[in-house]
């Protein structure tokens, strides 16, 4: 798998920053990402991490700093310098972004399989029996039962609707995918059953991910590598199992001592 | 269309000939000619409060009064009927207003006021029909936020709008959808028809009068050139096709029109005729007769009782 990998990262950050007003909201945040890998951005609240995560995809215009993305092109561009049309289109086909809360992601009264049909036919799909096979091809992959496809999401419970996010985004095969708190709000037994879907998913699909999350035993179970923020910036970084087994931050330190053993 | 006129021509003194301060005609008539400009685009322009309430036709009717010239030639429908409420409303008032001659023969008019329907008879160049629009926003009820309908217009991002044909045929087996069927307008925007049924949709293709479209309420005014492509959005193992009737009219037995269900009793009783009341009465008078005509009793005919 690693021999797979091209030299040239997928996404290229450098001295990131987003102030707000006098604040600081994220500051000089640098990293690169390569695909097919997993980075879990974790740390507390107002940490900075949901800023950076809205920087990373767009939502927010950053102050200073540059992100640089390889398209599929393999042309890296810097994402301010694209127009609106070409930022949406990269948005909704070589991106996907699953949200903490679902009634974000989705369209809560759009029926799971128009759902997930949505991107297809915003970038030209206009066979209905096409749109459809996809569509129950994907319930099945995040095991949603196929006879749901005409409910729509005010009907599932929260796991599922996690999952049908997960199905939406990943419906054109994204390369990049941003997730904002996945499992947060969900049952134990629930998080566990959709942490390994989304660890199948992105081994089998070779997604690069970023994951903000403020569950360590997520960042764990799903990433290469961490960054951990405070205040704004990010204090440590490194494989996951050295950041976790061996923190050198005091606040590292502090975070790994604070999970709570089962 | 001419601007100009001296009050003492006005039929009503102290108006303005056809209702509307010129001022307001030429901020209208502007927008219209971007309207024009822009096949299928949403021109937003200063809708004024008029004499009637919204959903009665304002947008309609300030279209109208900017367009209508002394010569003009007034017909006003509703839902295809010359003789339904709103439509004789609105004859009258561009009658007093503007003392234009007004006739329901759809041959006869250069402008033509319309809720809900296109004429049978195919239109032909220097006419105009000026639709009355209650929801000009094609995409309104999939996305609330007008910020974001826009840019969706404006990047032609219109997956969303097959998302609700999807959503249909999943819930129907078929596009359910069977009026205000949006279309796709010169190969870019996507328009809402107003809510005439998709039966009307193919005469707007390539239709050699110019259509205008009026939504009072919502402030936006927008228009299809003659002979402009507007296709109906379908996908392609579920095409676009318009409804179809069983039986012809059962006053002038016409057949490819778009008929009206009317119910005769309490027991179940009903008659389909057609919804161009025009087109139907020169069918009779010209002989055709459907499976229901009666013969009226001579107290009933001639022409002063429906008015």
């Amino acid at each position: 798998m690693l021999n797979d990998l091209p030299d040239a990262p997928l996404l290229s950050v450098r001295d990131l920053t987003r102030y707000y007003g006098e604040r600081i909201g994220c500051a000089d945040v640098s990293f690169d990402l390569y695909e097919g890998e997993v980075l879990a951005v974790v740390g507390e609240s107002g940490s900075g991490k949901s800023t950076l995560l809205s920087l990373l995809a767009t939502e927010l215009e950053a102050s200073a700093g540059s992100i640089r993305y390889r398209m599929r092109d393999g042309i890296a561009r810097d994402l301010a310098t694209l127009t609106e049309a070409e930022r949406r289109l990269l948005l909704r086909t070589d991106w996907g972004f699953v949200r903490q809360d679902s009634t974000q992601g989705l369209r809560m009264s759009v029926s799971a399989g128009g759902n997930i049909g949505e991107r297809l036919m915003a970038v030209g799909a206009r066979h209905y029996g096409n749109i459809r096979g996809t569509s129950l091809d994907w319930l099945g992959r995040v095991e949603i039962d196929r006879g749901r496809i005409d409910d729509i999401p005010k009907a599932f419970s929260g796991g599922m609707r996690q999952r049908l996010q997960i199905a939406r985004n990943l419906v054109t095969h994204p390369r990049l995918v941003f997730m904002d708190e996945p499992t947060s709000g969900l049952d134990v037994s629930v998080q566990a059953r959709l942490l390994d879907l989304i660890r199948g998913l992105v081994s089998e699909l070779g997604l690069a991910v970023i994951i903000v999350t403020h569950d360590l035993s997520v960042a764990r179970l799903l990433s290469h590598r961490i960054m951990v923020m405070k205040g704004g910036r990010v204090i440590e970084a490194g494989l996951t199992d050295r950041v976790l087994d061996d923190p050198h931050q005091p606040y590292t330190q502090l975070l790994v001592s604070s999970v709570l053993a089962a | 269309m001419s601007t100009h006129v001296s009050a003492a021509a006005s039929p009503e003194a102290g108006y303005n000939f056809a209702y509307l301060d010129e001022q307001t005609k030429r901020m209208i008539r502007r927008a219209i000619l971007k309207a024009i400009a822009i096949p299928g685009y949403q021109v937003p322009f200063a809708s004024r409060e008029m004499p009637m309430p919204y959903g009665w036709g304002t947008g309609g009717v300030q279209v109208t009064a900017s367009i209508l010239g002394r010569d003009d030639v007034l017909k006003v429908i509703d839902q295809g009927s010359d003789d339904t409420t709103n439509a004789v409303s609105i004859r009258k008032f561009f009658e007093r207003t503007a003392s234009v001659r007004t006739t329901t023969h759809t041959r006869e008019a250069t402008v033509i006021q319309t809720r809900h329907r296109i004429p049978e008879e195919t239109l032909r160049e220097g006419q105009v029909i000026v639709y009355q629009v209650p929801i000009p926003e094609p995409l309104r009820f999939l996305e609330p936020r007008e910020t974001e309908t826009r840019k969706l217009h404006a990047l032609a991002e219109y997956g969303l709008m097959h998302v609700k044909l999807y959503e249909d045929i999943a819930r129907h087996g078929h596009i359910a959808t069977t009026y205000a069927y949006p279309v796709e307008v010169a190969g870019r925007y996507i328009m809402d028809p107003s809510p005439t049924p998709k039966f009307d949709n193919p005469k707007m293709h390539l239709m050699a009068a110019l259509q205008l479209f009026g939504a009072g309420r919502e402030k936006r005014i927008y228009a299809i050139p003659p002979y402009t492509e507007v296709r109906s959005l379908d996908f392609e193992d579920h095409p676009f096709r318009i409804q179809t009737f069983k039986d012809p009219c059962a006053l002038c037995a016409a057949t490819g029109v778009y008929l009206d269900e009317v119910i005769m009793d309490d027991r179940g009783g009903r008659m389909f005729v057609c919804s161009d009341s025009d087109f139907c009465e020169e069918r009779r008078s010209a002989g055709h007769r459907g499976s229901m005509l009666a013969d009226a009793p001579a107290a009933l005919t001639g022409d002063s009782t429906h008015a």
